[in-house]
């Protein structure tokens, strides 16, 4: 595929709307965007809760966020058209190799690409810019090492 | 939290979900076409970056230096942390490993589970048993320091 066709436009729009929500959400809420953070903060006091009888705090916004996350998604891939993606490019075992090592990862550095790499990125935290930079980086490096599909 | 907020904060995931979604975030072939800077380039993830930061970018910085409060909330919830420490640097590195390897991070995963395939619920569910066994080590190294 030539460059010029990957410039695409749906990515630069698809673009735009992330940051505009990432935006809106500091504008109206007050809050970072933060994807690894608000799934965590949903999910472990919900468990607590449902599963240990612990009272623990749980705020509902972040799960009217999750919830419209696959709305949107699944609104836009309707209306456009778009290919649905494939998944089968590996081994069940790196999946849940990365899965852990995502899950880790974002629990111990504190976020993920939406949290650093766009709205830590737009504080200009200079913890965000150094996670985002090495984040990338070492995925660069895997990718490098052990080949794209 | 008012109704309200709890309306915005859905919408405000219907629309970082369609712009995931349509920007071919949720398609792990072009991330890894990204990240594969010796093979055939995939510029998207770039694109969808600066155009992210395009809009949030300058939006964060006016609205933080100009206004002492959110327009729904009574104040901001902003992370305290300022100094790059060894769980920011040890963090990153894992989750960019995990992220090199599949291609998929936490918000085009919760996304892609439209897809109704079994990887990207595999996926989500190893994500967040690792989220669980390192939060596991942050609240016993916070233990410790006590």
């Amino acid at each position: 595929m030539s460059l010029f066709q990957n410039l695409s436009i749906h990515a630069a729009i698809g673009g735009l709307l992330i940051g505009l929500s990432a935006l809106l959400m500091m504008v109206l809420l007050g809050r970072i965007t933060g994807i690894s953070g608000i799934l965590w903060q949903t999910i472990h006091p919900l468990v607590n809760r449902l599963i240990f009888n612990n009272k623990t705090e749980f705020d509902a916004w972040r799960l009217c966020f999750l919830i419209g996350l696959p709305i949107g998604g699944a609104l836009v891939h309707w209306i456009f058209q778009l290919p649905t993606p494939q998944f089968d490019h590996t081994s069940a075992f790196i999946i849940i190799l990365s899965g852990l090592l995502v899950g880790a990862g974002t629990r111990l550095g504190s976020g993920c690409t939406s949290g650093h790499g766009i709205c830590g990125i737009s504080r200009l935290s200079v913890r965000s810019l150094t996670a985002t930079g090495v984040f990338m980086s070492v995925a660069i490096g895997i990718v490098l090492l052990f080949g794209a599909p | 939290m008012k109704p309200l907020n709890l309306f915005t904060a859905t919408i405000l995931g219907i629309v970082f979900g369609a712009g995931l979604a349509l920007s071919g975030m949720t398609d792990p072939k072009k991330v890894l076409g990204f990240l594969n800077i010796l093979g055939p380039w995939d510029p998207t993830l770039m694109v969808v970056m600066a155009s992210a930061l395009a809009v949030s970018l300058p939006g964060y910085q006016w609205f933080l230096r100009n206004k002492e409060k959110p327009l729904l909330e009574s104040k901001f919830f902003l992370p305290g942390s300022k100094s790059v420490d060894n769980k920011l640097l040890i963090g990153a590195v894992l989750f960019g490993a995990g992220w090199g390897l599949f291609g998929v991070c936490p918000g085009p995963a919760l996304v892609s589970l439209i897809y109704g395939q079994w990887q990207v619920w595999l996926f989500v569910g190893a994500m967040l048993f690792g989220m669980w066994i390192s939060d596991l080590y942050n609240t016993h190294s916070a233990e410790k320091t006590k």
